[in-house]
């Protein structure tokens, strides 16, 4: 079991301000899976997975205690490179955030960075990506188009796919459906379980169907805890803790 | 009688509202109005491209190319000051500077922004005319050289504040992705947050240009006011704007020479027009391309 785990936090509190906005969490994600982590709003769930890629370090007042441990390495260790651990651990946001550039640019971009120029490299990429990603089809004839013009749901899978083009070993997804309709909704939905088989995957979702459609662990999260964590079908069925019964069958949310 | 009242209200603040359009057109005709009898005395391009400019001689010459000349050589060098500042502070403020850093620099740039003209002029003619005299052994402190450098410097707050909107418009989640993308935070400034602000920051600067482009005061008193083409940036020259101010007391009303600075203004009117447009056009573009409509 032990050698499974990819990212193992312990005993995580974190303040913003004076405010403490998690409060002592320690859960393990287990490697090639897909961790689920519902809640009502504001329960800490998204705050939680910005910690394991660092993206919390912008909040001006922001302060983490506790350790993450990314294959036993401490992530907030004073020497981590953030910059590789952001490579290694890549993010989906809610909103889809596409650079306003050409579809073909938002995907090179991320090799570009670490100076790769082998053109041909770069092309294979991008197609092996956007194919996987499950978007080359409905774009191959515009790559050359501006990432813009292209719809809410298929910005989303360019963003997936913007992310794989870096290689990275785990992918966050927060609340990566938020704001598509339910076609789009599903597709992603899709794409998350074939991406499994090759990713770890941490997934924010308010939507307890969609965990319970996705996900392999469930955490369940409320006013900065974490109320409980397990099998995503022992969740669902069998809950141990009352108030995860309660959240999931509407009592309240 | 309620129903009466609203209408007055409405009437009231229809004619203020039409106000400024009202003197938007009493302005362009006085302009075509009192430069009419020039143009149909003089050849238009003859007048531009004339390099002599005697109005009060016996005949009298209205060549305007040294006056052009003067005011886009000077306005070029004031854009050499205040692009790299202006922008560089923009990008600074927004995307370095800590908060308190920030709580200084802004209202620094504002009270810069508000300083009156004539206080820039004095300046540059006091301070910084003598010392460029001195420093570089040259005739005259009052030259293009100086013009530009003071008149870049007033500019430079126009640029900075108007190209710091364009940055702040620049989603958050521009710069998220890319952060998450593993970008450095040097990567994310120049690779997405500029190209994204870009025709933000040119409108700023388009806009900068206008003000340098029109300022009068400070070229009336540290440019040197000679109008000939200068043959090095440390000529005394003598723009468009300068020589009206300079002039308009002198000339005899319905005159040539009067029909001739009306002319010039009209000049140094479309050129301010033709750079508003460009603006507009720009910052109308740089919003739809960041999906913030119209």
């Amino acid at each position: 079991m032990d050698c499974d785990v990819k990212i193992r936090a312990r005993n995580i509190d974190f303040y913003y301000r004076r405010s403490r906005a998690l409060k002592n969490i320690s859960l393990d994600v287990l490697k090639k899976r897909v961790t689920a982590l519902i809640g009502p709003s504001g329960c800490g769930k998204s705050t939680f997975i910005r910690l394991f890629n660092r993206m919390n370090d912008l909040i001006p007042g922001a302060r983490v205690e506790g350790q993450i441990l990314l294959d036993g390495f401490d992530i907030y260790h004073p020497k981590t490179d953030v910059v590789s651990l952001r490579r290694r651990v890549g993010m989906v946001f809610q909103k889809p955030n596409p650079f306003p550039k050409s579809i073909f640019d938002n995907l090179a971009y991320g090799l570009t960075i670490t100076d790769v120029r082998d053109k041909e490299f770069i092309e294979h990429k991008v197609i092996d990506s956007l194919k996987k990603a499950a978007l080359y089809n409905e774009v191959k004839d515009r790559l050359h188009d501006n990432a813009l013009m292209l719809s809410g749901g298929q910005q989303q899978r360019l963003c997936i796919a913007r992310c794989l083009a870096v290689e990275p070993e785990v992918i966050l997804f927060d609340e990566p459906a938020a704001s598509l309709d339910p076609i789009s909704t599903r597709k992603i939905e899709e794409l998350l379980l074939e991406l499994k088989n090759e990713y770890t995957i941490v997934i924010v979702t308010h939507n307890m169907q969609q965990a319970a459609r996705v996900s392999d662990y469930t955490a369940f999260m409320y006013l900065g805890e974490l109320v409980e964590y397990g099998d995503t079908e022992r969740i669902f069925t069998v809950p141990k803790e009352k108030m995860t019964e309660e959240y999931l069958s509407g009592k309240f949310g | 009688m309620r129903h009466f009242r609203e209408t007055i209200y409405k009437w009231i603040f229809s004619v203020l509202a039409f106000a400024s359009l009202l003197f938007l057109t009493g302005i362009i005709l006085t302009l075509f109005v009192e430069s009419y009898p020039f143009f149909v005395r003089h050849d238009i391009s003859e007048s531009i491209f004339g390099l002599y400019w005697y109005p009060t001689y016996d005949p009298p010459e209205f060549g305007m190319l040294t006056l052009i000349t003067a005011s886009f050589v000077v306005t070029l060098g004031a854009m050499v000051v205040c692009i790299p500042i202006g922008v560089g502070t923009a990008l600074f403020l927004q995307e370095l500077a800590s908060a308190s850093q920030r709580a200084v620099l802004k209202p620094l740039i504002e009270i810069l922004a508000g300083i009156p003209s004539i206080i820039f002029g004095f300046f540059g003619m006091i301070v910084v005319a003598p010392f460029l005299q001195r420093l570089l052994g040259i005739p005259t402190g009052l030259n293009a050289f100086t013009a530009s450098l003071v008149l870049g410097i007033m500019a430079t707050p126009t640029v900075a504040s108007l190209a710091e909107d364009a940055v702040s418009f620049v989603p958050r989640s521009f710069r998220e992705a890319s952060l998450a993308l593993g970008a450095n935070r040097w990567q994310t400034l120049t690779r997405v947050v500029v190209p994204a602000a870009g025709s933000g920051i040119s409108t700023a600067i388009i806009l900068g240009i206008g003000r340098a482009v029109g300022e009068t005061m400070v070229v009336l008193m540290v440019a040197g006011g000679a109008a000939v083409i200068p043959h090095s940036i440390f000529d005394p020259v003598r723009p468009m704007t300068a020589t009206i101010a300079a002039e308009m007391g002198e000339a005899v009303m319905g005159s040539g020479h009067y029909g001739a600075l009306f002319a010039i203004g009209l000049i140094l009117f479309f050129i301010t027009l033709a750079i508003n447009i460009v603006a507009e056009i720009i910052s109308r573009r740089f919003r739809l391309k960041l999906g913030l409509g119209r």
